[in-house]
């Protein structure tokens, strides 16, 4: 059966979505995700869908799945490299994601991550408003 | 649309365009100077061979018989007309001129008709009746392609306007603006929201500025678009920050009840390039101190 491969970088998982998502290949995901937080402890998520092309409600509703359930698990989810043509069909559907963070490409959302768990109490709406000195800081440490 | 002849014999009209072709072609164009010829469009050889080309190609029609304009062997004349039609809209003859091209051939044809069949009344009235039916429906077809060639210029005009007022530039490393000019109406926010996307994606930027200047009013609608557009955005890991709104836009807003909390707004485009350069790590203050 299909698998979509969930990478382990230090405390982050990697999720590279490289084919078209079908139903039951998101629902696996989904599982094969949750149980690789709980077995590593990974304290963020950074899933790429630069490659994905097509998408409907259900995989919408799956990435906002994703993002809550691994809240739950203590676990920040980034969603990376989403194609224009994606960004709109799910703001045509009414889906804006509401509680899952985006960046543009896989870089800046491992930033985005690093600083979310930073400061993990505050806000980190825009978090990257400090990008760079954060950053910084991390790497620093 | 072109309703057919109804009677599918037009002997006559073959006869008279047979023999008669050369001195109703002469009638035809001296009639056409002293009337609706515009000699500062077009000159009398293009003129001559567009009329020659138009009686040959309605002698064919006509010798086949077939009154449905519609059909096969009218096929030549319903092209030519179209030619001539698309090139006159584009040089600047009016409809009514254009429509003249093919409604004043029905004189020199009614002459020589009268020459024809002068003595049979009954004869004369019901080939006299078929052409000009005919020559009517031939004239509406003209300007039926005439009114198209018109809206496809007017088409083709809004097109450009909209890829004209919706430039995308880059204010620094990794922020965008986007200066809209005019309202905002479904097509418009599908242009605007496409080219911003894809150039974020292309320049890598992280901070995009709506600048909504130069739109007159924002209803409902026209916020629901730029909502859109800033979600969309979001989705993508971009941020947006809507510049431009002036007091009477933001009593509007108010008024209209439309919930723009989760967007940064700023007055002027410069707050928001300020903003957006202080979200990026960077600051102006050095270029400030030595000005």
């Amino acid at each position: 059966m299909e698998k979509i491969p969930i990478l382990r970088m230090g405390e982050f998982l990697l999720v590279t979505i490289q084919v078209d998502m079908h139903d039951r290949l998101a629902m696996t995901l989904q599982e094969d995700l949750t149980t690789r937080i709980n077995e590593t402890g990974a304290r963020g998520v950074l899933i790429d869908i630069s490659s994905l092309e097509i998408v409907d409600s259900f995989i919408g509703r799956m990435l906002g799945n994703i993002a809550a359930m691994s809240r739950v698990l203590d676990a920040q989810t980034v969603v990376v490299g989403m194609q224009p043509a994606v960004a709109i069909t799910l703001v045509e559907l009414g889906m804006s994601l509401p509680g899952v963070r985006t960046a543009l490409n896989v870089d800046a959302g491992m930033e985005l991550l690093k600083q979310a768990l930073n400061g993990h109490h505050s806000s980190n709406r825009h978090a990257f408003m400090n990008g760079h000195k954060a950053a910084k800081n991390v790497s620093r440490r | 649309m072109i309703k057919g002849v109804s009677n599918p014999k037009t002997n006559g009209l073959v006869e008279v365009l047979v023999k008669d072709e050369s001195p109703i072609l002469e009638e035809w164009i001296k009639q056409m100077s002293s009337s609706t010829r515009r000699a500062d469009l077009i000159n009398a050889a293009d003129l001559r061979a567009q009329c020659a080309k138009f009686l040959k190609l309605l002698r064919q029609g006509a010798e086949s018989g077939s009154s449905d304009l519609e059909s096969g062997a009218w096929q030549p004349v319903r092209e030519q007309l179209t030619e001539v039609s698309k090139t006159r809209a584009r040089q600047g003859f009016s409809p009514t001129e254009t429509a003249t091209f093919v409604l004043s051939v029905k004189k020199p044809l009614f002459a020589q008709l009268r020459d024809h069949l002068g003595a049979d009344a009954s004869a004369l009235a019901s080939e006299l009746w078929l052409t000009t039916e005919l020559i009517d429906a031939l004239g509406l077809y003209t300007t039926e392609m005439f009114l198209k060639t018109r809206e496809e210029v007017i088409r083709r005009q809004q097109e450009e306007m909209l890829e004209l007022s919706t430039p995308v530039v880059k204010l620094w490393d990794g922020i965008l603006a986007l200066p809209v000019i005019g309202t905002l109406d479904s097509a418009r926010t599908q242009v605007v929201m496409e080219s911003l996307l894809e150039n974020i994606v292309k320049t890598n930027s992280k901070v995009a500025i709506i600048d909504i200047t130069g739109v007159p009013t924002v209803d409902t609608v026209v916020a629901q678009h730029l909502l859109k557009t800033v979600t969309a955005a979001r989705l993508m890991g971009a941020d947006c920050i809507i510049s431009g709104v002036r007091p009477q836009i933001a009593q509007t807003i108010v008024h209209l009840g439309i919930n723009l909390l989760d967007v940064t707004t700023k007055a002027t485009l410069a707050d928001a390039f300020a903003l957006a350069l202080h979200r990026s790590g960077l600051s102006m203050e050095h270029s400030l101190q030595s000005a």
